[in-house]
């Protein structure tokens, strides 16, 4: 019996790769194990190889893994391009269609089983999928039951007789693996699960959630790898609460749109990656000057320009901090896992509204796109907070020329707020500066006094903002302190207890908190470890330069990768291991 | 009931002396008052320019946005409350050159908002550069031999990007342009009312007397249909785009608010942003 395994199915894109892992997986999560999965996948529709890989385990865990014990495959190329991956125990179950062969030095056990063939007996070749579930399962020593309960979800619209046949492509692979390979399925027998209920979802799904559950109603977006599923999630969702979205003519309509609903009083948020994000600046430094609250996502893939659409990198985190011109307040949220993805969208909301600034949510590819097995989210934990916006104010009649004071200088630098249609509340609002009333003016006094307002608004964050790190302390004294943000912490958390087994004390943070930055929890955490160490995927060491600055500090190590692939952890472990 | 002098507040415009934004200006602020709408439910959101700053002459919520734009932020507050009356207003290079692709889509996509461009064929604010309504030769401080780009037909655009109310005023005519801008904000969907607004300081050629004496009034052309799309196209051509008065009206077109499933007639805005516990445990148990 194990306790994990690592499963890779692949093939040409367009031929149903995707929905291959995702009946695997959901009926094995539905079982009580936990899963992550990562799609490999190119920019193009039809063709070109993709797979995806999935990780099977009785523990928690939010990683890929280093290697493979089961490759099942649709082509040869799958086979040719993924076999150095699998263990010394590795299998590798291949169309008979194809007829498989193995590469030259690779030792792993071959099984060709007729997935097309059994599949057009039944029917349609389109359930070969179903048959290569089914030869996997034998491998696993499931029962055709546990698939049950996702065959009916996915093809009960089309009717009893083709869930029925697709029940039967999976016992028909079982059957025939079973007869194959016999006396091979003990290697590959996964130890029971604990049978409780998880979410099993991507990251875009639970920030596509949390802006339902943090009160948003209104999406303008404009499509983008990897960020369309956000849109895609609240086309479906917003409708049941009276919202909606727009799909727009480009991310800058996307993101003034947004602006607009905002200050007209809807939650609205937009959601791009790094392309989009680049139009939008000028907007987000609108939302800035104007005070209007903002929720924009940027889920970072390969850059820059179009980069490596389809691929993981973290090199949108500068370009986040930095990107409009002039100075504003701004907030940069980081979530590191899929379940923090959920509950700091409903933060970003409360920030955004409280602050009354841009709030930039930023995910990655692989945390966006990457699916994880989530303790069930819990309701009691969702809060709305909109500051000082009263829509059940009052408001004083206003003497003849004046405005509502919609940017009053006030201690905390956060200003009353009213919204168009409110009685007695008229005011203005431009990006030109203005004075309390959002009236013009370049008078250098009111310039100070309004960039001031503006700049302090922020000044508590990094104390109220719940966790700006994620704190894995074991030790007091250290020997090495692992830093990184956005999905690597899956990946660290997975090489820790190898650091450990070579005998070196190691903590771990992930800052989810970048801008403004929580200088002081980081300072607190370098001082425990007598080397620090920075794991980002991009080229230059955006975090680590980040810490210097913000520390004064200068020796810090970088572990850095930007070939479009997330790290592996042994990658990480080796690396660490170099600095001693 | 609200006058158009309720909409006037004590800011002076930075307009030179005699330039046609001013008239565009007290048309919006008696349309608004015609059609009996106080200055708390109007909403002007307008571009960068000399005419960008009209939002804040204007005793109403104003937004004063970036160059281009006025168009997605007026779509997204009218999105957000439907009960505000939404103008969204800028210069030609606002919403013709820079803001062109929103202009297009604004109109495909129908929201119900009064657009008004104040056109004065040249860009004033940046001190006399061509704009895309400047017509081939003319000179500019960009242009100094003449435009060797020719001027873009907005109102032949806007028909055949199937917009459902295209009219063209002049500055001049307070009160056709008063009564225009009253029947852009009474139709439901989004209307495009095109306004020469001479500019006085940068553009000699397009003048007050220059569009006098070229301009043709729709009611002078007899039999006149503005709801007749092929001939309203024609009449364009016909005239290089010189006309005044409401060239096309579609009564009949839906607005995009009215096609959006599950739109409730109540603002957004003044809906309720909780879930209860019953519905978001039916969303985590879909991920199950």
């Amino acid at each position: 019996m194990i306790k994990q395994l690592s499963w890779k199915v692949g093939g040409q894109q367009g031929e149903g790769i995707e929905s291959t892992g995702e009946i695997f997986s959901t009926a094995l999560s539905r079982q009580g194990y936990f899963l992550y999965g990562y799609r490999h996948f190119s920019s193009r529709i039809k063709g070109g190889h993709t797979n995806n890989k999935i990780r099977v385990s009785i523990e928690p865990m939010n990683s890929i893994s280093d290697d493979l014990d089961i490759l099942v495959a649709f082509d040869q190329e799958t086979i040719d391009l993924n076999h150095h991956e699998l263990s010394s125990k590795g299998v590798i179950i291949g169309d008979s269609k194809f007829s498989p062969k193995l590469p030259e030095g690779c030792n792993a056990r071959l099984y060709s089983v007729p997935f097309t063939e059994i599949a057009t007996e039944l029917g349609t070749s389109l359930m070969k999928n179903m048959v290569a579930v089914g030869a996997t399962s034998a491998l696993l020593g499931l029962k055709a039951e546990v698939f049950q309960s996702v065959v009916d979800q996915i093809f009960a619209r089309k009717g009893a007789s083709v869930v029925e046949k697709n029940m039967q492509a999976i016992v028909k692979g079982m059957e025939y693996f079973t007869n194959e390979a016999e006396g091979l399925t003990g290697d590959f027998q996964l130890e029971k699960a604990d049978g409780q209920k998880r979410m099993y979802m991507i990251g875009n799904d639970a920030i596509a959630l949390g802006a339902v559950a943090g009160g948003a109603r209104f999406m303008p977006a404009y499509p983008i790898t990897p960020a369309s599923e956000i849109m895609e999630y609240l086309i479906k969702k917003l409708p049941e609460f009276g919202g909606t979205v727009i799909q727009t003519e480009d991310e800058i309509a996307a993101c003034t749109m947004a602006i607009g609903a905002n200050y007209a009083g809807v939650r609205s948020l937009t959601a791009s990656a790094g392309p989009g994000l680049s139009l939008m600046m000028e907007a987000i430094g609108l939302s800035g000057i104007t005070e209007t609250p903002l929720v924009v996502v940027d889920t970072q893939r390969g850059g820059p320009s179009t980069g490596l659409p389809t691929k993981q990198e973290q090199s949108d985190l500068f370009a986040m901090i930095y990107g409009t011109h002039g100075e504003i307040p701004k907030v940069v949220i980081a979530p590191s896992t899929v379940e923090e993805a959920f509950y700091d969208t409903i933060e970003a909301f409360n920030i955004a509204e409280e602050y009354q600034v841009p709030v930039i949510l930023l995910s990655d590819l692989a945390l966006s796109l990457g699916k994880q097995s989530v303790e069930p989210l819990d309701f009691s934990k969702v809060e709305i907070r909109r500051g000082k916006l009263d829509l059940n104010t009052e408001l004083p009649e206003l003497e003849k020329g004046q405005y509502f004071k919609r940017y009053e200088v006030t201690e905390d630098g956060v200003s009353p707020r009213v919204l168009p249609g409110m009685k007695n509340g008229i005011f203005h609002v431009t990006g030109v500066e203005h004075n309390e009333q959002g009236k013009p003016s370049e008078a250098p006094e009111n310039r100070e006094a309004q960039m001031d307002k503006r700049m302090r608004k922020l000044n508590n964050l990094t104390e109220v903002f719940p966790d700006p790190v994620y704190k894995d302390e074991r030790h007091e004294e250290a020997d090495l302190l692992v830093l990184g943000f956005n999905s690597t912490r899956g990946t660290i958390q997975e090489v820790l207890p190898r650091l450990e087994a070579d005998g070196l004390k190691v903590n771990h943070g992930q800052i989810r908190l970048l801008h403004p930055f929580p200088a002081d929890e980081v300072q607190e955490m370098v001082k425990k470890a007598k080397k620090v160490v920075v794991v980002e995927n991009n080229a230059t060491g955006q975090l680590a330069s980040l810490i210097k600055m913000n520390l004064a500090m200068q020796d810090i190590h970088s572990i850095l990768k930007y070939d479009g692939n997330p790290f592996l952890p042994a990658e990480i472990h080796t690396k660490c291991k170099e600095l001693f | 009931m609200a006058t158009f002098k309720d909409f006037r507040n004590n800011v002076k415009p930075n307009w030179c002396p005699g330039c046609g934004d001013f008239s565009v200006q007290a048309a919006i602020q008696r349309a608004a008052a015609n059609v009996g709408i106080t200055p708390d439910d109007l909403a002007v959101v307008s571009g960068i320019g000399c005419s960008g700053r009209i939002s804040g002459y204007i005793n109403s919520y104003g937004f004063h946005g970036i160059h281009g734009r006025s168009l997605p932020i007026a779509q997204g507050v009218k999105m957000a409350n439907r009960d505000l009356t939404v103008i969204a207003s800028g210069g030609d290079g606002d919403g013709f050159a820079i803001g062109m692709g929103h202009t297009i889509h604004a109109i495909r996509r129908n929201i119900d908002v009064t657009y008004i461009v104040m056109d004065n064929q040249i860009y004033g604010l940046t001190k006399g550069q061509t704009s895309p309504r400047s017509e081939m030769g003319f000179k500019t401080k960009s242009t100094p031999n003449g435009s060797i780009e020719s001027a873009l037909g907005v109102m032949e655009l806007a028909l055949s990007a199937g917009a459902g109310f295209v009219a063209q005023s002049f500055s001049s005519d307070l009160k056709e342009l008063t009564s225009l801008i009253e029947q852009g904000i009474e139709h439901k969907g989004f209307s495009l009312i095109n306004v020469f607004s001479p500019c006085v300081t940068f553009n000699k050629v397009n003048t007050y007397d220059w569009f006098k004496e070229n301009l043709t009034s729709l009611s002078d052309i007899e039999g006149y249909d503005p709801a007749d799309r092929a001939s309203a196209m024609s009449t364009l051509i016909k005239h290089n785009g010189l006309v005044k008065g409401l060239i096309y009206q579609d009564k009949e077109k839906p607005s995009y608010e009215s096609l959006v499933s599950g739109f409730k007639d109540e603002p957004l805005a003044s809906q309720d942003l909780e879930l209860g516990e019953e519905q978001f445990e039916k969303l985590v148990n879909e991920f199950m």
